[in-house]
């Protein structure tokens, strides 16, 4: 019996191609990028002994308030902590979980972001700080919302599908989310890729002005984008007005795309955040534009990385719904854990593998219409677990800081960070450790 | 900053001395106090995004050529525009009246949710683009792949209509009284009902065009492309 694997034709490869035969439609699906990529666990941080001081980890302070969007708004966005939540549209979520999201980012003082799909209600009162996409799609969007809103953000793409529109399929479209789009319930919705109203950068200039007009300047104007050519892409979008720059890397997430989109589009989160900074250092704007990056961040040393590398803040969004229970292998109903695994099975997978927010299935209540598995997420328990997983992030965030002698976690700077691969530090463009090489350099 | 005092309860800016974010304002914040019932913009001179996000039920009047995103999401408000505009005139209208009495650049009317737009000239491509509930009628043609994904409203073509017409529509229907250059994915033409034809003559009336309904023809979507299907026909790759 011959049992060679191709490295071509391996089997996963054949079971795509047979798959594909076998459907005769690509694979759609949730979350980000499974393969495997540089990371941020691909630096070090180099924190004090000798030649550096720390800080005293339990007793001195080390500051962590962020303040987003100076450069043009009468109202810049002012955060506790450099932790941001992502977008992620109630229609992909339930409203339990965009009112769980609200509530912890509340408690912790730190924004959230709606989506596709528009602001509901419930998200905007339990959110204190609401930042509001404007996105291809203008799904529910209206004015009366937009002068709600704390913040703007124009969604030019993400980072699971940079040049790809949203999706979102029939399942999930439940009347309350048809009508907020304008939709007829249980179609497969697909969002356009370009605005409606404006192609290029020229163009661009304008639309931020026009909303900057309808919004009195009051408030700081993000523009979003999938991280590929990163370098030209935050030139363009700071030449056209943008106070904040926010860059997803390929591992960020989504609801629902094409499986090709999210494993074969874009560049990872640590190549596109040095590019960014380089490009704002290029245009001597440091300080003056903010730059949140986002796209697998899940660690407090993730969010000290990313500001040692010239991040302002650091938006999460899979880590969000993971830290609600995302694949976890129960959910709590009464203040009992009840096993979801046979809910996991019936989708074909099992937790800690499952990737399928686009059925509207999820056995754990996040990512559904369905009112029944809705409530296999309560709002409180899930604001909850958000808030300690938030807390923890700004501790460990804190104590890395401390360690490397800083008193404000904005004073973490690139010399605290060294390379354990080349490819870590080709793309962060940092040495690798025990040596001075940075290569391509 | 130059206001000439209302009279007659009509409120003059001219351009060529006060800026489009003190106009904006005014009529944002001051226009309720002021008692004003109509504004006559002067010399707008190409200038984009003037009269955005108006919200009050005021006659507004451009005097001359404007730019982009003229009457942006405008709600309740009567904007006129007595000449032509650039790109994306009254995107995403919420209700009231905007018209432009002379041509349309592209994706006029972009995502409108309600209220009337009206080009009584020509529309360039993309007009009526991600429309959801605006109607939008155009006296003179259209230019290429207007309503796209068109979800919800009314587009009204007197003239022609250029390539890849309602391309991706949803629920948004299209009337149009000369040719249609081509359709896209997912449009047909329809048979016109009557109530197609009492409707869409009560919308020329109100858009003040001079046409009659009978003369269109009704395009609507197939709906074909609601859900993924297996085994894709070639039209779906493209």
């Amino acid at each position: 019996m011959s049992l060679e694997e191709s490295y071509t034709f391996n089997r996963h490869a054949l079971a795509y191609i047979q798959h594909a035969a076998e459907q005769g439609l690509y694979e759609i699906r949730g979350l980000g990028a499974k393969r495997s990529l540089p990371t941020f666990d691909d630096l070090v941080l180099l924190t004090a002994s000798l030649s550096r001081y720390p800080l005293e980890g339990y007793r001195e302070r080390c500051l962590t308030k962020t303040v987003l969007g100076t450069r043009h708004a009468k109202k810049p966005v002012e955060l506790e902590i450099p932790v941001t939540i992502a977008g992620m549209s109630f229609g992909a979520l339930s409203a339990h979980s965009k009112e769980a999201i609200g509530r912890a980012a509340t408690a912790v003082g730190t924004s959230t972001t709606t989506g596709d799909g528009g602001m509901t209600p419930e998200e905007r009162q339990s959110s204190k700080t609401l930042v509001y996409q404007c996105l291809p799609s203008r799904y529910g969007f209206n004015p009366d919302d937009l002068r709600q809103a704390d913040a703007i953000e124009l969604v030019i793409g993400q980072g699971a599908k940079p040049g790809g529109g949203g999706m979102l399929l029939g399942q999930k479209i439940s009347p309350r989310v048809a009508e907020m789009r304008t939709l007829p319930p249980g179609i497969d919705q697909r969002s356009a890729c370009r605005h409606p109203d404006w192609t290029g950068p020229d163009d661009l200039a304008i639309k931020i002005l026009e909303l900057r007009e309808i919004t009195d300047w009051q408030v700081p104007i993000y523009v979003k984008m999938g991280a590929a050519r990163v370098a030209n892409d935050v030139k363009l979008a700071v030449k056209s007005g943008a106070d904040v720059v926010v860059i997803d890397g390929m591992q960020g997430g989504t609801a629902a795309t094409q499986q090709v989109f999210i494993e074969h589009a874009g560049i990872p989160t640590l190549a596109a955040l040095r590019l960014a900074v380089e490009a704002l250092e290029e245009m001597k704007l440091v300080g003056e534009v903010q730059l949140i990056i986002s796209g697998g961040i899940r660690t407090g040393a993730d969010v000290a990385k990313a500001l040692a590398m010239g991040a302002d803040a650091v938006a999460l969004g899979q880590g969000v719904l993971m830290a609600l229970g995302c694949n976890a292998d129960y959910y709590v109903q009464d203040d009992r854990r009840i096993d979801a695994t046979g809910d996991y099975h019936r989708l074909g997978t099992a937790p800690g593998f499952c990737h399928h927010c686009h059925t509207g299935q999820c056995p754990v209540g996040i990512t559904t219409q369905d009112p029944l598995l809705e409530t296999r997420l309560a709002p409180e328990d899930g604001a909850r677990r958000l808030r300690n997983y938030l807390n923890v992030l700004t501790l460990e965030l804190t104590t890395l800081a401390r360690a490397c002698g800083k008193s404000n976690v904005h004073h973490l700077e690139r010399e605290d960070l060294v390379a354990l691969t080349v490819e870590a530090a080709a793309m962060a463009k940092l040495p690798l450790a025990g040596t001075d090489w940075v290569p391509g350099a | 900053m130059e206001r000439i005092t209302p009279a007659g309860g009509v409120l003059t800016f001219d351009l060529a001395r006060t800026s489009v974010r003190e106009l904006n304002q005014f009529l944002h914040h001051e226009l309720r106090q002021s008692g004003a019932r109509r504004v006559e913009i002067l010399n707008p001179r190409g200038q984009h995004n003037l009269a955005v996000g108006l919200d009050a039920p005021v006659q507004v009047d451009i005097r001359g050529h404007a730019g982009y995103f003229i009457a942006g999401m405008n709600k309740q408000a009567q904007v006129t525009v007595h000449g032509s505009v650039g790109w994306s005139v009254a995107e995403n209208i919420m209700s009231g009246v905007v018209r432009v009495r002379g041509n349309a650049s592209e994706c006029a009317a972009a995502s409108g949710h309600g209220g009337l737009v009206v080009i009584e000239g020509n529309a360039s491509s993309r007009c009526g683009i991600s429309l959801k509930g605006a109607d939008v009628v155009v006296g003179g043609s259209v230019g290429h792949v207007s309503a796209f994904m068109a979800q919800a409203g009314r587009l009204v073509v007197c003239g022609d209509a250029g390539a890849g017409l309602g391309d991706s529509l949803y629920e948004a229907v299209i009337y149009v009284r000369g040719k249609i250059h081509s359709l896209g994915a997912d449009a047909r033409e329809e048979a016109m009902t009557e109530a197609d034809v009492s409707q869409l003559d009560e919308l020329l009336v109100a858009a003040q065009i001079d046409c009659s309904a009978g003369e269109f023809k009704r395009v609507a979507s197939a709906r074909t492309l609601y859900h993924w299907h297996s085994d894709l026909s070639p039209m779906h790759y493209s």
